[in-house]
């Protein structure tokens, strides 16, 4: 784990790259690293979030300046700004339930290929899915998702990246977390070891690549 | 009495004690002002809450406590906070004893459409279809007609959200049920009479010889 500002943090992520952000509609968001997208103009990102959130919150942000070229996520009906991308056709929207959603990134972050869920058979959801009979039962195979980077808000961080979350502000945050090449961490709280006990670790130092420092 | 507070106060009868429960945004959010009084369900909000309490008082509202729409809310003695997978798990996995959503269309087949108008409004079914394909029983609270139309039609037109039928709908004038995968009419609104909920009822509905008035 390294430390870093969040103007170097972002100055790694090449315009085109695939981010997931963890939050739910902007709550558990790492705003401050969303702030450094908008700031450094980076285009084409490929956006893994589980809503649009509304403009000028979270990942509502990146709409504004156009720049979100593909989205996968589960609802954007409350930022009307991705809508209207979405319905111009300026942007590629795959809507996905949202269970399906989070249980293709932590397939992504397991080392597995996909999962099997009955959600979304005999919908709009299932085409050009593979239908799997199991005890028969029918599930579609959704397959794993993986992102160039990950950027997650954590409650605490200690000096080694062992993180921990605050009631609601968790969600999305510790699945991804697995999930991407490079992980990127802000936490609201930076604290020392062993301040956050073993116990109470949810994504272990080891998994952070970059803590940005508070301050 | 107003057409929500018929459909929440009818809706609410429904919880059991223990119940873990899953609200819907719109209607389905005021069944959880219409709890009987005395009895103890858990709440469920989908963003990583068993235990959600009322919006909170002014001051005490909290920026990383919010409900599935980004609201402020409370968090009650027993409330417990987990990630999205495990969220997801509860709901997929029948652990979830009830979820109560809004409708756009119900079938008599008991297939619910709630998620999309295509080329009119496209926002994304966040979880909807996990809470139709998992819960263990599925209400629907939602007015019985919109613009004149009704909303109980013989084979919805929109996008299904789950092949799974419900198992319940509870509108302004009616509840209704699958028995035998066949909507049933099982109860009336104060006042009204069969016929006059069948006027306005599109999709065909088996009529038990008993059809009580709701008890609100």
């Amino acid at each position: 784990m390294k430390s870093v500002s969040a103007e170097e943090a972002v100055a790694m992520i090449p315009n085109g790259a695939s981010i997931m952000v963890g939050g739910f509609m902007g709550v558990g968001t790492p705003e401050r690293l969303l702030d450094e997208l908008v700031r450094q103009k980076k285009t084409g990102i490929a956006l893994i979030s589980n809503d649009a959130a509304v403009p000028g919150k979270g990942v509502g942000k990146l709409f504004e300046g156009g720049q979100v070229s593909r989205m996968i996520g589960t609802h954007i009906g409350l930022n009307p700004k991705a809508q209207q991308q979405m319905l111009a056709n300026e942007i590629t929207v795959d809507l996905i339930p949202q269970g399906t959603f989070v249980e293709r990134i932590r397939a992504g972050g397991c080392g597995l290929g996909g999962v099997l869920t009955p959600t979304g058979v005999g919908t709009l959801v299932e085409q050009g899915k593979q239908k799997i009979e199991v005890n028969g039962k029918t599930f579609l195979l959704e397959t794993a998702l993986r992102a160039d980077f990950a950027l997650v808000h954590a409650f605490l961080s200690d000096y080694v990246g062992n993180l921990s979350y605050a009631l609601t502000a968790r969600n999305f945050n510790p699945v991804m977390a697995m999930a991407a090449d490079t992980v990127i961490v802000t936490a609201e709280h930076i604290v020392p070891v062993g301040v956050i006990a073993p116990d109470h670790v949810v994504t272990p130092g080891p998994l952070v690549d970059y803590l940005v420092a508070n301050g | 009495m107003d057409a929500q507070t018929i459909i929440a106060r009818r809706v609410a009868q429904e919880l059991r004690p223990g119940n873990l429960v899953n609200l819907g945004i719109g209607i389905p959010t005021l069944v959880a002002n219409h709890v009987p009084e005395g009895l103890k369900v858990f709440f469920q909000s989908e963003n990583g809450l068993i235990g959600t309490g009322p919006i909170p008082e002014q001051g005490m509202a909290h920026p990383l406590l919010t409900d599935a729409g980004g609201k402020p809310i409370s968090a009650l003695p027993g409330a417990a906070t987990f990630d999205s997978a495990m969220s997801f798990g509860l709901i997929r996995g029948g652990h979830v004893d009830i979820t109560v959503l809004g409708g756009l269309q119900v079938d008599a087949g008991g297939h619910l459409a709630n998620w999309m108008i295509p080329g009119k409004m496209v926002p994304g079914m966040g979880g909807a279809m996990d809470l139709v394909s998992g819960a263990r029983r599925v209400i629907i609270a939602m007015q019985h007609a919109a613009k004149g139309k009704s909303k109980i039609v013989g084979k919805c037109s929109l996008p299904l959200t789950s092949a799974r039928p419900v198992d319940m709908v509870v509108t302004d004038i009616a509840v209704i049920a699958f028995p035998g995968g066949k909507a049933t009419l099982m109860e009336t609104a104060p006042g009204l009479t069969i016929a006059e909920v069948l006027a306005v009822t599109e999709a065909e509905l088996a009529i038990p010889d008993m059809v009580p008035e709701m008890k609100l």
